[in-house]
């Protein structure tokens, strides 16, 4: 089962090292993780995705919750949930048909393409994991140079 | 607001708190503290490693309730810590462990005598701090306390670097502090309490399982009211140990790895169990999956999230376990519920208990562990303080040393540390000078600590150590005899060293007990003595721990004298 949980904590050194220790040191798994400020400097949040049982995912929330730097823990609901992730993708451009085939492959996706070299193009995508996947496969026959992907950032809808 | 070093403000906020002791040794980073130490009234014990002076400021936590105190410098004397927090940290004992840090600038350089310890703690400890400036230091140590003593309580540890030791600031003392993300106590919810009521009332064989938590809440009467008006039979996990009087006739004792042979038993019978302040540990229950099966299972405990960690339960209730004991009697005592004696259930419990406490068979001679720990109950006050080291002898005690007065038997149950015992039995006296402390030793774990003698005696602080001496690391060996076909190896310490001479080297009284006779002299001898008295008492090495359920097994698979 995937599951994201949505972490307010105190903006303070130290509290990612602790989020990622008590995963590890509970034997649990991040799949992806974002952190950044919000908009009250005083909290950060940080986006945690990982894989377990239902058993598992509980113990993590309760975990989390007993920490006594974290404020707020939420499991998110993905269908009442905004979730999106950031991948820069540098992709291989072989002949001359490669770049139109990346470009129209980019805007279907709402990608957007920067770096535009003779050998080489960069797209950005900000999508769900699961976009990010498939545009990966599709991406895959020109040749992927390498990728630097953000981690989920989530927000639950408003009444949801 | 008053001017002062961040060292002075330390003491100052620890007298506010209450700190009469500390335990601890100085070293280069935690000077400027010592000094401010000297100055103030706060009593200094010297122990004479680190890991001592965590298991004295431990076992004063536990016995008295109030987070113990401990000092240490930085590097190696911050690392000696660590066993001694986690062993709090395990057993959930209140702690405040103080560090010295290399000052601020010096942090990162791999400077001499710096440790992370605070990377390195973070998962022992309920939570830590780091001052950067003196000013911080009295609203540290203000949450410290609060954080160490309150919900389920734990070890905090406060590490200050020498520079913000020394540096002067203004300082404010708060009373009150107040953390966002910590919530250490919910209101027992009194609808779930009603829906155990009844499932308990609708069981046909009830049974209450009580652990550590009813020590730590105090919750003896409520605990006691409960079986009572209930008249459900109780047995404990081996933390819970004492927590119910073990001479009640409801009483049946610890269950697990080395339980009783009634409890464990009847605890494989029972269709319900109320379980109290207890994490299920593998060691208690032996495999979750069999635990699960048969039983309908009502969860109390104050950590939520101890609930369905390691066992799934029906109902759960989360609160302060006396808290939430109070609301039960109160809804018992309204309803005027009474369950009559003589159901069959009842009528059970009490053949079980008469046959096995009747048949279980023990190994003949004098000196077994039986009959010295039986010699021990019947000549210790009832009020005493048993701590106990980790090994044959601490299951010994569980099986043969009855608790009569509730709360006064502490182990090493979670971490199970060695050498805990006998420094944790040195602060507990600190905490209660009035009654007698006996740490129940085996000769292996003893040998960890034993310098913490010079505390004891140059401290002035008498105890007693009841050494039971097989001349090995008995429960090694004894995993080796029956797991491993004999192949004995790093288990023969061949009697070294001398105990009596060890003891009387450091100043102390060492007496050797070789019959039951002579032990009964020791022990009045040792409660009579002001000066820590070390009773060696040689027993067979061969000697097993029965009953024994092999790990990762169900508790009816219990292996039974023969």
């Amino acid at each position: 089962m995937w599951a994201i949980i949505s972490i307010l904590v105190e903006n303070k050194p130290g509290i990612l090292f602790k989020v990622t220790h008590l995963f590890r040191s509970r034997n649990f798994n991040i799949e992806s993780i974002s952190v950044g400020v919000t908009a009250d400097p005083e909290f950060s949040r940080m986006t945690i995705t990982t894989i377990g049982d239902e058993k598992q995912i509980q113990q993590i929330v309760k975990q989390l919750d007993k920490m006594i730097d974290t404020v707020e823990v939420q499991r998110l609901d993905e269908h009442k949930t905004v979730y999106r992730e950031l991948i820069l993708f540098k992709i291989k451009i072989n002949k001359a048909s490669d770049s139109m085939e990346i470009n129209k492959l980019a805007n279907a996706y709402g990608a957007k393409i920067h770096d535009v070299k003779k050998d080489s193009i960069m797209v950005e995508l900000t999508a769900t994991p699961d976009q990010i996947n498939t545009f990966e496969e599709l991406a895959k026959p020109y040749g992927i140079i390498e990728t630097a992907r953000t981690g989920v950032a989530a927000l639950q809808r408003t009444g949801a | 607001m008053e001017n002062m070093n961040g060292g002075r403000a330390l003491m100052k906020a620890l007298e506010k708190e209450g700190v009469k002791e500390v335990f601890g040794l100085p070293g280069g980073a935690n000077l400027p503290m010592y000094d401010e130490l000297f100055k103030s009234n706060i009593r200094h014990i010297l122990a004479r490693h680190e890991q001592s002076a965590a298991h004295m400021a431990d076992g004063f936590g536990r016995v008295s309730r109030k987070p113990g105190v401990c000092f240490a410098t930085s590097g190696p004397g911050a690392t000696n810590l660590l066993t001694g927090i986690a062993t709090a940290q395990a057993d959930s004992a209140p702690m405040i462990a103080v560090t010295g840090q290399v000052p601020v600038k010096m942090i990162g350089k791999d400077a001499f005598q710096e440790s992370d310890i605070i990377g390195m703690a973070n998962p022992c400890v309920k939570y830590s701090f780091q001052p950067r400036d003196a000013s911080e230091i009295p609203e540290v140590v203000r949450k410290g306390f609060y954080i160490a003593a309150t919900g389920r309580p734990g070890p905090v540890l406060i590490d200050i670097p020498k520079d913000v030791q020394q540096n002067e600031a203004s300082m404010t003392f708060p009373e009150e502090v107040k953390i966002r993300g910590y919530h250490p106590w919910t209101d027992p919810d009194i609808v779930q309490i009603e829906k155990a009521i009844d499932m308990l009332l609708a069981a046909d064989k009830p049974i209450i399982l009580a652990g550590g938590g009813v020590t730590i809440s105090s919750a003896f009467a409520e605990l006691q009211s409960i079986s009572e008006l209930l008249m459900i039979p109780v047995v404990t996990t081996f933390k819970g140990k004492g927590s119910f009087p073990e001479n009640h006739p409801l009483s049946l004792g610890p269950i697990g790895m080395h339980g009783h042979a009634e409890a464990n038993k009847l605890m494989t019978e029972a269709d319900c169990v109320l379980a109290i302040g207890t994490r299920f540990s593998d060691r208690s229950v032996g495999t979750f999956e069999e635990f699960e099966k048969r039983l309908k299972i009502i969860h109390m405990d104050v950590d939520p999230a101890e609930i369905g960690k390691n066992q799934t339960t029906n109902i759960a209730v989360v609160g302060d376990v006396q808290a939430t004991l109070r609301i039960m009697v109160k809804l018992l005592m309204h309803k005027s519920i009474k369950k009559t004696e003589g159901t069959t259930w009842l009528k059970h419990v009490k053949e079980v208990k008469e046959y096995w406490r009747e048949n279980l068979k023990l190994p003949k001679g004098e000196m077994t562990a039986a009959k010295i720990l039986r010699k021990l109950r019947e000549v210790l006050p009832k009020e005493s303080i048993t701590t106990t080291e980790v090994g044959q002898h601490q299951m010994w005690a569980s099986l043969f040393f009855d608790v009569i007065h509730p709360g006064t038997f502490f182990s090493s149950t979670g971490l199970g540390t060695m050498g805990w015992g006998f420094p944790a039995a040195i602060g507990a006296k600190v905490a209660k000078p009035d009654v007698p402390v006996v740490d129940i030793a085996g000769d292996g774990s003893f040998s960890m600590t034993e310098n913490s003698l010079a505390t004891s005696v140059l401290e002035n602080i008498p105890v007693i150590v009841f050494l039971v001496n097989n001349f090995s690391l008995g429960m090694v060996a004894q995993w080796q005899r029956t797991f491993y076909d004999r192949r004995m190896i790093g288990v023969d310490l061949k009697n070294c060293p001398d105990f009596v001479k060890l003891a009387e080297s450091y100043g102390a009284q060492g007496i050797r007990a070789q019959s039951l006779d002579e032990l009964e002299k020791a022990i009045k001898v040792g409660l009579k003595s002001d000066v820590t008295t070390v009773i060696d008492i040689p027993i067979d090495p061969e000697e097993d721990v029965l009953p024994f359920v092999a790990p990762g097994t169900p508790l009816k698979d219990m292996i039974l004298p023969s």
